[in-house]
């Protein structure tokens, strides 16, 4: 799946990423956590083709990443609707280069998909938090993605939409969708949904563990597995709180 | 005809459960913008009546609206308003139409806004009257030379705010349009001109304020016809009421156009999340 090799990113003087290096192969969604501003965004960034790497390499099923590619898509943190496009034609945005009809098609089968059929011809300023969400969420699946890069995509939601909004990914993604990366600060939400969980610190971000959760699904949140993880995580994140504590 | 263009005009269509709010709406927007003028009419006219100032210096506001009525009767403010209107509209589709070509060139390009943009700053610097010699040097006394002071004068409103929107467009959603593989044309086409609509229509009603600002300025400057002219007419006759009648008639006429590009704003505008799409 990816591959990520010597990745590294400067920003002039500064250096943001790197070396970095990891490998994905059949997990369904692998999460990356780490404190604010570590370099996950900007792994994100690399990978999605919105940035170009100082050193290093990305490869997708071994074809190298240069740059936006039809293969790789993104739902990014805020919605980032057009606010003068409809709903219908926001998801279309993704595939404006298909046949009409192909994508006449496609958009209307992600729209059932993401239960926003009745409101394809809405503006996205009548649309709540969630459901713009889900939005950016189809735009970013309809062209049937190898790759789906998550960047923090519910941190604006309430706390409960956060966990419906949770819950409704795996159902949208289901066994046949793209792989994930999940950039997030939520430890909780990456345990929920992820199979491999990768611990960054920075910057420069670097990898400071790799979880694989095996935990069974769906993810139950009070259980003394998922609780056990989650204060693993937090050791690994918050080190001088827990020692405090402690 | 007329109740098409209404229809189209009005934003949303009328439903009988907003009746209560559309009449607010009626309120503030027609109501409220006559209250002042009507008072300043009221003392004006008082003013007038009591003689306190030289009725051959200001004329009362029923002399003035009067002269207006006088004039419509016959026929002389349809015709000189006409010629007007005519000169406005003409030198404000040529100023904005080379302004938004060449405001989306130097939006999009830093090395077409390198190449233009400093030339055209230091030419919106030189003074609106100091064209005039030229123009007519260049053009005639006749209506080519009214037309290209009309238009150099509501190019720049619209070229520099349409630079700005698409200078401004928002990087968010520029991303999205490179994370979909758009670039060069697609990517103005389908981001860059959509997002600076606003902004263009800022410029196109101030362009249109100016047009009809200079207009003036061109019909007080050998014309024989025009509300510019008539204008000057009255002065050289002495007679202030005429002065006034048509300088309410430019009013009217300008504030007309501003609301018509509101409205039209408005319209292809309904997308915005804005206090003024309330």
């Amino acid at each position: 799946m990816i591959h990520i090799s010597n990745l590294k990113k400067h920003f002039g003087a500064f250096a943001a990423l790197g070396p970095l290096s990891f490998s994905t192969e059949n997990e369904r969604i692998v999460s990356v956590v780490g404190p604010s501003g570590c370099g996950k965004s900007t792994l994100l960034r690399l990978v999605a083709g919105l940035e170009s790497p100082s050193a290093g390499r990305i490869t997708l099923d071994g074809e190298p990443i240069t740059g936006p590619d039809p293969r790789v898509s993104v739902a990014f943190q805020e919605p980032r609707l057009m606010p003068w496009l409809s709903v219908e034609k926001n998801v279309e945005l993704a595939v404006w280069d298909w046949e009409a009809d192909q994508r006449r098609q496609a958009v209307s089968a992600v729209l059932a998909k993401v239960g926003l059929t009745r409101f394809a011809q809405a503006l996205p300023k009548q649309l709540s938090g969630g459901m713009a969400q889900r939005v950016g969420l189809a735009r970013a699946l309809v062209g049937a993605p190898k790759l789906l890069l998550l960047d923090e995509p519910f941190g604006s939601l309430d706390p409960l939409t956060r966990i419906r909004m949770q819950e409704h990914l795996i159902e949208i993604v289901g066994e046949e969708g793209p792989a994930i990366l999940l950039i997030t600060h939520d430890i909780e939400e990456a345990l929920v949904l992820s199979d491999r969980v990768l611990v960054f610190r920075g910057p420069p971000a670097s990898l400071q563990r790799d979880l694989t959760v095996s935990l069974p699904w769906p993810r139950e949140r009070t259980s003394a597995d998922f609780q056990a993880l989650k204060a693993l995580l937090l050791e690994d994140l918050l080190p001088q709180r827990i020692a405090a504590s402690a | 005809m007329a109740e098409l263009i209404l229809k189209w005009l009005r934003t949303e269509p009328m439903d009988v459960g907003v009746q209560h709010q559309h009449k607010l709406l009626v309120g503030r927007q027609f109501v409220l913008p006559l209250i002042v003028p009507v008072v300043i009419l009221a003392v004006w006219q008082i003013i007038g009546q009591l003689a306190l100032v030289d009725p051959t210096l200001l004329p009362t506001p029923t002399q003035v609206l009067g002269e207006i009525y006088d004039m419509a009767l016959s026929g002389k403010l349809a015709e000189n308003l006409s010629i007007s209107a005519q000169r406005v509209l003409l030198g404000f589709a040529a100023g904005v139409s080379v302004a938004i070509v060449l405001g989306a060139l130097t939006g999009y390009s830093a090395r077409w806004r390198a190449l233009l943009d400093p030339l055209l700053q230091a030419l919106r610097t030189i003074p609106g009257l100091a064209w005039i010699p030229l123009f007519i040097l260049w053009l005639g006394i006749d209506e080519g030379s009214k037309v290209a002071l009309i238009a150099k004068a509501a190019f720049f409103p619209t070229y520099l705010n349409f630079m700005s929107g698409i200078v401004r467009a928002d990087r968010k959603l520029i991303e999205v349009g490179q994370v979909y593989r758009l670039k060069g044309r697609l990517l103005v086409q389908r981001i860059l001109l959509p997002n600076a609509l606003p902004f263009l229509f800022v410029g196109l009603r101030q362009s249109m304020g100016v047009a009809w600002m200079v207009v003036v300025a061109a019909e007080l400057l050998g014309a024989s016809s025009g509300i510019g002219y008539v204008l000057l007419d009255g002065e050289m006759t002495g007679r202030p009421h005429v002065v006034m009648a048509c300088m309410i008639v430019f009013a009217l006429a300008g504030k007309t156009t501003d609301w018509v590009l509101e409205c039209v704003a408005r319209r292809i505008l309904r997308w915005q999340d804005t206090l003024a799409q309330d």
